[in-house]
Formats: structure tokens, C-alpha cells, sequence
């Protein structure tokens, strides 16, 4: 007998909010150079204007920590709505932007930007990935639609071709880059949260939250979308619209999120899958509690990314892989047994 | 709570098949329909024809006198109800979750108590916390037949409501059928057992390659020299002691 045990939504929200708030707090102290708690507190007191009795704290908090935490929230929320949301549509636990080819895409922008020297431009090459995230979404979606419908496994099966060929470009730039491009290119492909200012906050920031406050739109709808395309038209869903405009917002969301910060695996895969454990399928509830986890793993990723090797920095992909992937291992095995596994 | 479905001239072509080639159906209501013929000679092509899943190479399907293509979406889904012949949900909703779907073309104040109302009628009030893909088969057919209940159209479309069902299963379905259809509800269901047509149909029509060849009450349709020739199967039709027709094919 398999009651479906739901934790209470009020608690998951509490135990969320303290938790990004904790995160917070950590990252903002912690790092190659180090804010003790009351340094920290009375910083944030005078405000970013204030007297500063210690000017390099004052510094590396408003200029350099602050404006990355805030990156780090804000792309950590995007890509987690973004899974949500393109797991919904495709009616799939495995779509995320990473495995349709959306950050592929935005990644080829962007190392095709520095290539032809774009970078000299400020946010050039963020501007580039969000135009290739873009593109790669509308090439995944006009491929796999035919006959007024999109069909869900050509359309991963097309995202596999738009991977492979992105691959081949990432690995082409890789060739032709000199040293400087090289590296620049390399740092992107894995992800970084290191060229966090506050001119990439103000791009990205509005981009997440139209997005995020969009998303919540479709949450009926996505939630009808799990009996299959039909029984959803036969309630009265216009699918291929819906369709349509949920992965706009996912093109929106994950385009801005990769042109910040590079390709970072597996956020937009491993929390819509926890949150749907805890809390069930229902995209209500689904969506801002993916949110507020999202920023918190990116969060700690980033935390660990920048302190296990201080003062060298990892890159934020390889940390978010390196824990994402046996976690997610354990997390597919452990819902197989409760859950009876995926068709 | 009435609806008159009338469906003219139904013609669907799909690259050089003729799915259905002329054909007319119509229900009102408190009206049981089953739709008859072997395999493959379009009676599911013709319950989406007239759910208004696909657009029509030529022919009209009307409800109430309106155009189905000139009704919104959501208000077609306050009219009619369809039961897909399977269903695979992709995420571990529990059995109310899936109920509660049904209600999504009203969204009011009545939602709660048709939800339970409909869970009710289908016996699958115990399972409401269940998660549906750990159900059995039959159980995953009572829960979604749950779900077109909670809808509350007046007008049902059913495939084959009963495949996978034992005799006692069928039974109950097929009661709750009829007391859909004593509301005053219309019911159009797609069928392969004969011997149920016979006993529960208002009227029957008959496809045979993608034709109407016949339509009529039971009785009077379902003859032995009809079915021979439709199944390519001889087939007898007996009465019994208690003059019940009993449709039976046979012995070689």
C-alpha cells in the first residue's frame, strides 16, 4: 500500500526560507577573504555609501561578495524554474534547459563571441549567449513540431543532435583560441560565478523575475499536462499554445541565466526532482519552493566552488556535477522503490 | 442538462487512408450509443472525430446546434467529457490529485463535493491517497472514469470503457453507465463485446472499414447475417429461456 506522504507545505516553505537565509549569510562571509559575523552585520548597517572602518571589507563585501551572492540566487532560481517548467511541458523527469540543448546553444553565443573578440564590448558575450540560448530554443521547437504538434521524444532526440553539434563547436573554438580565449572559453563552458558585478545583476535580475512571476501562470496547466496531450486538450487546455509560450519562458530563464554565469549542470535537474519528492507533483507549489532550492544549492555550490581550493577558484560546473550526479544517482534509485520508476 | 450531438457526413483522410469515409452519428439525451466493428475499422478515428481532436477532411459535428470548432476550448470541456482508451501520467500524482483534474473547465465552489462525489461512484474513495501508477490496471480505468465523472458534462465520450475488466468489473461499470444515461446524460462508448451492446445500447451503429453499415436499436441491427459478414466469423444469435439475446459465434 503506497500512501503518498506529503510534508506539509507551510513547514517545506519555513525550512526553504531559513535555509537560503543561512546559505546567505555563509556565503557572504566566507571566501578567500574572510568577513567575521559582526564585520559583516555592521557593514550591512552603513549601507554601501557608509564610513567604513575596514575599507577592504567594506569593498569586498559591496563590490565583489554582495552583487555575487545576488547572481548566484538569482541564476540558481532560474534554472530550477526552468526544469520545473520544461519538465512539465515534455512530460518528462529528465528535461532540463542542459538536456534539450538551450545552454548549449547559449554556450556556442558566447565562445563565438570571444572568438571573433566580442568580449572587448561589455557584455558582449553575455548578449551573444542569450541570442544562441534563444536561437537553440526556437531550432528545438520548430524541429520537433509537425502537424500543429510538438512530439516529446523527437523533440529530446533533436536536443541530443543541438548538444552534439555545440560540442563540436565548443571543441572547435577550443582549437582555434589562443591562450587568453582559451582560457575565457574553458572558464565559461564549466561555469563561473567569478565575473559576477553588479552590471550582470541588473541584466540578469529582471530577466529571472519576469520569468519566475511568469512561470506561475502555467501551474494549473502544467499539472493537466501530466494525463498526456489529449485528455489535456479534452479539459478544455490549449496545448500547442501553452506549449509554446512555457518554453519561450524557459528560453527567457535559462538563455539569461548561462549568458551570466556559463553552463551549470544539473540545478535545473536535481531540484525540481527533490521538490517533487517532498512535496509531490503539483506545480503550485512546485515551482517557487524550486525557486528558493535552487538558490540555495547554487549558493552552497558556489561557496564550496570558491573556498575547498582557496584562493583558487573551481569552476561552478564541474562542483555542481561533481555533487549532482551521485546524488541524483541515489535520489532516481530511492524513487524507484517508493515510486515504482519511471515508465 | 441536455446535449444533442449530431455528427454529419464524417469524412478523415490522413495522407491516402480513408479513416472514415461518410459517416453519421447522433445522440441525445439519456441516450447510450456504442459504437461496433472489428478492429481497425475507425471507431476510435470516430470518437475523436467528434471529440474534436482533429480537423475533419469534410463532414460537421454539432452540439446543442453550435459548430464544436466554433466553441473555446473550455467551453467544449464543460460539455463533453472523453475516456482515452489508455492513459500514461507522467508524474506520481495521487488518485485525488487526478480526480480533481476533471474539475479544471469550472474551477468553482462545487469542485470538492463532485470530486468526492465522483471518486464515490467509482469505489475509489479508499485509494484517494494513493499514488495512481501503483494501482492496478482496473483500478487506473475506475480513476480516470473518475475523472470524466468530476468533468459533469452532459455528454460522455468513452473508448472502450471496459477493456480489462472482469465480468463483475464490467457489470458495475456498465451500471453506473446506465444511471449516467438515467440522469439525462448522453453516452457515446466504443464497445467489442456484442453481448453488452445488446443489452445496454440505445442504439448501436455499426463500422466496418472506416463505413456506417448499419445503425438501429440492437435488436434489430445486430443480426446474424450483419455480424457473419462484418467479422468474417459465423455468428449465431440465440434467445434464452428468459428471451435474452445471446450473440454467440459458431462452432467450426
Amino acid at each position: 500500500m503506497t500512501i503518498a506522504r506529503r510534508t506539509s507545505i507551510f513547514a517545506v516553505g519555513v525550512f526553504l526560507l531559513a535555509l537560503l537565509l543561512a546559505t546567505t549569510l555563509l556565503s557572504l562571509a566566507f571566501g578567500a577573504f574572510r568577513i567575521a559575523l559582526p564585520d559583516l552585520l555592521r557593514i550591512i548597517g552603513t549601507g554601501p555609501n557608509g564610513d567604513a572602518l575596514d575599507a577592504v571589507a567594506h569593498n569586498v563585501f559591496w563590490q565583489v561578495r554582495l552583487p555575487r551572492v545576488v547572481l548566484a540566487m538569482l541564476v540558481g532560481s532560474s534554472l530550477a524554474v526552468a526544469g520545473v517548467i520544461m519538465q512539465g511541458v515534455f512530460r518528462n523527469p529528465l528535461a532540463e534547459p542542459a538536456t534539450v540543448g538551450v545552454s548549449a546553444g547559449a554556450a556556442v553565443g558566447a565562445v563565438i563571441a570571444i572568438i571573433v573578440g566580442l568580449n572587448a564590448f561589455p557584455l558582449g558575450v553575455q548578449l551573444a549567449a542569450f541570442i544562441g540560448g534563444t536561437l537553440s530554443t526556437a531550432l528545438v521547437y520548430l524541429l520537433s513540431r509537425s502537424d500543429g504538434k510538438t512530439e516529446v521524444v523527437t523533440m529530446i532526440l533533436t536536443g541530443i543532435a543541438i548538444n552534439a553539434f555545440a560540442g563540436a563547436v565548443i571543441g572547435f573554438g577550443i582549437f582555434v583560441a589562443d591562450d587568453d580565449e582559451l582560457r575565457s572559453v574553458t572558464f565559461w563552458s564549466l561555469g563561473t560565478l567569478g565575473l559576477a558585478t553588479w552590471n550582470a545583476v541588473g541584466v540578469v535580475a529582471p530577466l529571472a523575475l519576469l520569468g519566475i512571476l511568469i512561470s506561475t501562470k502555467f501551474s494549473r496547466v502544467l499539472d493537466i499536462l501530466a494525463l498526456g496531450d489529449r485528455p489535456a486538450s479534452h479539459l478544455g487546455v490549449r496545448v500547442e499554445p501553452v506549449r509554446l509560450q512555457a518554453i519561450a519562458v524557459v528560453g527567457l530563464l535559462a538563455s539569461s541565466a548561462v549568458a551570466a554565469t556559463g553552463i551549470i549542470a544539473f540545478v535545473g535537474l536535481l531540484v525540481p526532482h527533490i521538490m517533487r519528492i517532498v512535496l509531490g507533483p503539483r506545480h503550485r507549489h512546485l515551482l517557487w519552493t524550486s525557486a528558493l532550492l535552487g538558490a540555495t544549492v547554487t549558493l552552497l555550490a558556489d561557496l564550496a566552488a570558491r573556498t575547498l581550493l582557496s584562493p583558487a577558484e573551481l569552476p561552478l560546473g564541474v562542483v555542481t556535477a561533481l555533487i549532482g550526479a551521485p546524488f541524483f544517482l541515489l535520489l532516481l534509485r530511492s524513487t524507484r522503490r517508493s515510486q515504482g520508476g519511471w515508465a | 442538462m441536455t446535449a444533442a450531438l449530431v455528427a454529419k457526413n464524417l469524412v478523415v483522410v490522413r495522407g491516402s487512408t480513408t479513416l472514415l469515409n461518410d459517416v453519421s452519428l447522433e445522440v441525445r439525451a439519456g441516450e447510450l450509443v456504442a459504437v461496433l466493428g472489428p478492429n481497425g475499422a475507425g471507431k476510435s478515428t470516430l470518437l475523436g472525430a467528434v471529440a474534436g481532436d482533429f480537423p475533419l477532411t469534410s463532414g460537421s459535428v454539432t452540439l446543442n446546434g453550435s459548430s464544436i470548432d466554433k466553441l473555446a476550448p473550455n467551453d467544449l470541456a464543460r460539455v463533453r467529457a472523453v475516456l482515452p482508451q489508455q492513459i500514461s501520467i507522467s508524474f506520481p500524482f495521487t488518485v485525488r490529485e487526478i480526480v480533481a483534474m476533471g474539475r479544471s473547465p469550472w474551477r468553482d465552489t462545487n469542485d470538492n463535493m463532485r470530486i468526492d462525489a465522483a471518486m464515490q461512484r467509482l469505489d475509489v474513495t479508499a485509494l484517494q491517497e494513493r499514488v495512481y501508477q501503483t494501482l492496478s490496471v482496473g483500478e487506473q480505468a475506475r480513476v480516470s472514469m473518475a475523472r470524466v465523472l468530476a468533468q459533469d458534462t452532459p455528454l460522455l465520450l468513452l473508448d472502450e470503457p471496459t477493456a480489462g475488466f472482469d465480468i463483475g468489473q464490467q457489470e458495475r461499470f456498465l451500471a453506473i453507465a446506465r444511471s449516467l444515461v438515467d440522469e439525462g446524460r448522453g453516452v457515446v462508448a466504443v464497445l467489442h463485446d456484442l453481448n453488452v451492446a445488446m443489452r445496454f445500447a440505445t442504439r448501436v451503429v455499426v463500422i466496418h472499414e472506416g463505413r456506417c453499415v448499419a445503425s438501429g436499436d440492437p435488436q434489430s441491427v445486430l443480426t446474424p447475417a450483419l455480424l457473419s459478414d462484418v467479422y468474417h466469423q459465423k455468428i449465431q444469435v440465440t434467445t434464452t429461456a428468459e428471451g435474452r439475446s445471446v450473440i454467440l459465434p459458431e462452432h467450426q
